[in-house]
């Protein structure tokens, strides 16, 4: 508990040094299942255009965490605010319109619809009263094409791709919606080393054009090549966050494995 | 940023290039194999008008029902109670006729079947939302709901049967009076062709524009033409057996035009609403739909109340043909519509499924059973074959899914 106070000191000090408000922030975030503590207190904050790596043990409470700012679930306790005003995910939709979108590993497309379909998946574009096959094709090519994905057939069901690109879809459905806060759960466990390259250089330039992202991920090489800060959860609490430029690798293991900030990691954040 | 190189380019099929869906095109063959054999075997009586009348009628209930079975399936449910449910509205409905509406009067027919309809729907709904909201298996709920509208059936009105029912009501049965007539079967023959070359001159001329690829212009002229001549023969066949009374052409049976209008509309339905893309896309994945933000407690109510809406059509179809409201009628043609939409290329693993597929075998089944009727085959081995038939699409279903996940 006195960690997650800690933290909430250190991010207002960061407000008030930058004097840009957080794009997203949890203040508090309780969540329980039957008797079992998911979420203790937690407190997370994403800066625009920042990559924010979420780190922990399966069961650390990193996945609860995303499904709760992307609507999936409600907390039981605490905030979620953006640029300073408070939100109510309640749904997946809620979060949709305030501009979260959520990539995950497996989860993402329906594989016997096309590429269209699943970009605008729940969010279909309608002319006259019936589906706008032509304009939703049309507007998922210029989005691929703006992200440099390149499908050779738009009209085929999406199990006839790779998981890169299928990946690429999902990513391509946050963009077209424009999101603001991109939360990517595993976004690269599946894939090969190729396609995990070219997912890391989408998440670059997004993160250039100013989205805040959520990056979960078990591969510290990722992390370190491709996110500005760190937090590591354990047990459904946060260990604690530092700048991946000021902490080691060694450092981070220590702080997923024993649950404790390493002294020297201590002192810089 | 670097390009993504496609796995290596599949072959493509001749007929997937040539823009011929493969599974209809063995379905149609199928069924033109089974009526030849049947044509042969009972010696030049299958193939003709009479038979052939006889036998869009009696696809009409199963066709009716098959293409809700279609979207059920296609979300990983299934529904075992629309025999009952055909049998407890269709008694419901006789009832209503006989004792609530003056007889032969058309408005009485109507507000008669509209009533089984809505009845037929809320039974759908009830299931629909014991299945979604309270999660407890679809087979389970549908298998208590076999036995329970068929005990319903029964004590309406203490296992009685219920006739005879109003002249009026009896048209959507196809009965004597429940054709259209020859002159409105050329009306909607016609309308029915220029629809179809009007479709596909503007399908063609918007893909041109476009610049996506077309069928080659010999073949799609073909395509048409064979569509126009289906037209042209199901015309001919439906004028071509008279009225014994008259001797005038009898026309299309009118629950022969609601299962077509049901089946075009189904079509529709799944291929530009929201509700047919989200039916397939939980099929496809039920977790990236809800995700998405669809509904899908709502969207699995709404089908289960559409089946029950269909099964109650197919319950005054079967009631008004039979002049009868019987506690057994429909029974176990839930299996017949669930081999039906399997047959048509409904996965039961879900995702996939189409309405012209079902429908075609709709007409399988139909064909099958009648054939049967004419080789007078005792019912038990018409059960036998039907049986078979079912276990072998399955298995061509399995067998196919396998190729290609392969």
């Amino acid at each position: 508990m006195t960690q997650g106070t800690g933290m909430q000191g250190v991010q207002a000090a960061a407000q008030s040094a930058t004097g840009i408000l957080p794009l997203i922030e949890t203040r508090g975030i309780s969540k329980s299942f039957g008797g079992i503590q998911a979420l203790d207190d937690v407190a997370v904050h994403l800066m625009p255009g920042e990559v924010l790596a979420l780190l922990g043990h399966n069961g650390a409470g990193k996945s609860t965490l995303i499904k709760m700012l992307s609507g999936a679930y409600t907390p039981d306790a605490g905030q979620v605010l953006m640029n300073g005003q408070e939100v109510h995910l309640s749904s997946p939709r809620a979060a949709q319109l305030l501009g979260i979108e959520t990539i995950y590993q497996n989860l993402a497309l329906a594989d016997n619809l096309d590429v269209p379909a699943n970009i605008f998946l729940g969010r279909e574009l309608l002319k006259g009263g019936r589906l706008d096959e032509d304009t939703m094709e049309f507007e998922s090519r210029k989005v691929l094409d703006r992200l440099k994905v390149n499908l050779p057939d738009l009209k085929k069901p999406v199990f006839n791709f790779s998981g890169g690109q299928r990946q690429c879809i999902a990513i391509s459905r946050a963009i077209y919606f424009k999101a603001k806060v991109l939360i990517m759960d595993e976004p690269t466990a599946a894939l090969g080393p190729q396609e995990t390259a070219q997912v890391n250089e989408l998440i670059m330039s997004l993160k250039n054009e100013g989205v805040g992202i959520f990056l979960i991920s078990h591969d510290m090489h990722d992390v370190f090549d491709l996110a500005d800060r760190l937090t590591v959860m354990k047990n459904g609490r946060v260990v604690g966050s530092s700048q991946t430029a000021e902490i080691t690798q060694d450092e981070v293991l220590e702080m997923i494995i024993a649950g404790k900030v390493a002294r020297r990691a201590a002192g810089l954040s | 940023m670097q390009r993504v190189t496609t796995a290596a380019v599949p072959r493509i099929p001749v007929l997937t290039r040539l823009g011929v869906d493969s599974r209809l095109l063995f379905m149609i063959l199928a069924i033109a194999a089974i009526w030849i054999a049947f044509h042969l075997l009972t010696g030049g009586i299958f193939l003709t008008a009479r038979n052939l009348w006889n036998l869009s009628v009696q696809t009409a209930s199963v066709g009716v029902m098959v293409s809700g079975m279609v979207l059920i399936i296609v979300m990983r449910n299934i529904d075992l109670s629309i025999g009952s449910v055909l049998g407890f509205t269709g008694m419901s409905m006789a009832v209503i006729n006989i004792n609530l509406f003056p007889q032969n009067t058309w408005w009485g027919a109507v507000l008669t079947l509209l009533l089984g309809l809505i009845l037929g729907g809320v039974v759908g709904i009830v299931q629909g939302t014991w299945i979604a909201r309270l999660g407890v298996p679809s087979f389970i709920v549908t298998l208590g709901g076999l036995l329970i509208f068929r005990g319903g059936a029964w004590l309406l009105t203490s296992g009685q049967t219920v006739a005879p029912l109003s002249e009026s009501f009896q048209i959507f049965g196809g009965g004597l009076n429940g054709s259209i007539g020859g002159l409105w079967s050329w009306i909607v023959g016609l309308v029915l062709m220029l629809f179809i070359v009007g479709a596909d001159l503007r399908t063609y001329g918007v893909r041109a524009r476009r610049g996506l690829p077309n069928r080659p212009l010999a073949l799609q002229v073909l395509f048409t033409g064979l569509s126009v001549l289906l037209v042209l023969g199901f015309i001919l066949v439906m004028n071509g057996y008279p009225d014994p009374r008259n001797g005038q052409p009898r026309g299309i049976p009118v629950p022969v035009i609601i299962m077509l209008v049901v089946t075009a509309i189904m079509m529709w339905v799944v291929r530009a609403t929201r509700f047919g893309r989200y039916v397939f896309a939980y099929g496809g994945n039920p977790e990236a739909a809800r995700l998405a933000g669809i509904n899908t407690t709502r969207l699995t109510i709404l089908v289960f109340g559409l089946m029950g809406v269909l099964a109650a059509l197919a319950g005054a179809i079967q009631t008004a043909r039979l002049n009868a409201g019987t506690n057994s009628t429909g029974t176990l043609a839930e299996l017949s519509v669930i081999a039906a939409a399997v047959i048509g290329g409904s996965s039961l693993s879900g995702g996939s499924g189409s309405i012209p597929g079902a429908f075609l075998g709709a007409v399988l089944m139909a064909s099958l059973i009648n054939g049967m009727l004419l080789l007078d085959l005792p019912s038990a081995w018409q059960n036998v074959v039907q049986g078979l038939v079912l276990v072998l699409a399955v298995t061509l279903d399995v067998y196919v899914q396998k190729r290609r996940t392969k």
